[in-house]
């Protein structure tokens, strides 16, 4: 079923495509789907569908008489010529440039964007020369995503893996409703950051608002300077080797190691105590919150 | 590793839910019937030490100084199984038994990425058949 033509494929309703292909409707109850890995698998490095892309064939684009349509088109176009480095000009603020993309690329963007940058993204790395608008990386899967300057609010939102990271201060909701990834603040952080947090790790060099992490069910926040309020449920934990090893490392990778080193970060973990919160009496429910 | 507070359950060995399939630790859990949560300390971050050969060349061809979002993929348990979860099809996918575990899970956790990866980037990943089926001709 598998071997089923593409031109058969394109005459077909995508109903009559999924039936053609063996792909099961049912609704899966009880149990997950049963796969195996494969231990003689092929190794290679890119999804079946991705371009092949050459990081030292580089190509400059002005966008700045074109749609936000017209933009993302043409970089999808120049990534299936090979192009591996594309650099944007002129990006006049944008919004949801760069969204979707699925494979490996250089993506430097000279100028600042508008809402919804680079979300969605599965590999590329990208560099901001500029700042970005609300949610900046939103559902990114994997890749790396630099911003220069600010960044507004729900910065990395819903991400879930990757690293995002702004060198300068972002606006509240940071990593709101996190699901794995890195996201890293050179400055300061606003209100309500890591909110309903569930894994993942975020690291503040500078100072956080108020209520961070509130309702987090579980992953990891540093925060190098101040915290204004930690929100319901979260809590201060201890800081381990393992933490400081791997937080000097991710710091020195994106220059901005603090000279006093990482040892003064406080560690934000979820103090768990809202996982059954639906057994609480009314009064233990009180004391949480 | 073992020794973690996670989600109700203690992990208190790399081989826990292996020789506990059903897993049930809590109170909450025993009176519900079921695990909750993951089978693993989410929380681990990756010892470089133990990167594998095939992983490192992974993160030279993407361009990366790290295991990027391979940090967060950890082996894990399903049904007294070891398997990882891929969020590509929202499911867990088994490691075949002819696959020795190594004794501590930042080892284990390597095996995962690196299975994980050359199965997301094979044609028999339901990815490809799925992208076939429902992509804008």
């Amino acid at each position: 079923m598998a071997g089923v033509m593409e031109s058969e494929l394109q005459g077909m309703t995508q109903e009559q495509r999924a039936d053609a292909l063996g792909m099961t409707t049912e609704q899966l109850t009880g149990r997950s789907l049963f796969v195996e890995f494969d231990p003689d698998a092929a190794e290679r490095f890119n999804y079946p569908w991705a371009p092949e892309v050459d990081y030292n064939k580089r190509i400059e684009i002005d966008t700045d008489d074109m749609s936000t349509t017209e933009v993302n088109d043409k970089m999808r176009a120049l990534m299936d010529e090979g192009y591996g480095t594309i650099v944007v000009k002129n990006p006049r603020g944008k919004h949801s440039l760069g969204v979707g993309i699925l494979s490996r690329l250089n993506l430097i963007y000279e100028g600042s964007l508008g809402y919804f940058a680079v979300g969605l993204i599965d590999g590329p790395n990208v560099r901001i020369n500029g700042r970005v608008g609300w949610s900046c990386g939103e559902n990114m899967m994997a890749g790396t995503v630099i911003i220069e300057k600010n960044a507004g609010s729900t910065f990395g939102a819903a991400i879930r893996g990757g690293d995002l990271v702004c060198r300068g201060s972002v606006g509240s909701r940071t990593g709101i409703d996190m699901k794995g990834g890195t996201i890293i603040v050179g400055g300061d952080t606003g209100a309500l950051s890591g909110f309903m947090m569930q894994r993942g790790r975020m690291i503040v060099c500078g100072n956080a608002g108020r209520n961070l992490g509130d309702s987090m069910y579980d992953g990891t926040i540093y925060v190098g300077g101040e915290i204004s309020s930690l929100g319901v449920d979260a809590v201060t934990a201890e800081l381990t080797d393992l933490d400081r090893s791997w937080l000097s490392r991710k710091l020195k990778q994106y220059e901005l190691m603090p000279d006093q080193g990482v040892d003064h970060f406080t560690k934000v973990v979820a103090g768990k105590q809202l996982w059954n919160y639906d057994n609480l009496e009314p009064t233990e429910k009180k004391l949480i919150l | 590793m073992a020794g973690k507070q996670y989600r109700g359950s203690d992990i208190k060995d790399v081989n826990q839910f292996l020789d506990d399939s059903a897993g049930l630790d809590s109170e909450r859990e025993k009176e519900i019937g079921q695990h909750i949560g993951y089978r693993y300390d989410v929380n681990l971050v990756p010892d470089y030490e133990r990167l594998t050969p095939f992983l490192k060349q992974y993160i030279e061809v993407m361009g990366w100084d790290d295991l990027n979002w391979l940090e967060d993929i950890h082996m894990g348990y399903e049904d007294g199984n070891a398997a990882v979860f891929d969020r590509n099809i929202n499911g867990w996918v088994r490691v075949p038994d002819t696959i020795d575990l190594p004794d501590n899970q930042q080892d284990r956790d390597m095996i995962a990425r690196e299975l994980l990866i050359k199965f997301q980037m094979s044609d028999r990943h339901p990815l490809v058949n799925l992208r076939r089926a429902y992509k804008k001709f």
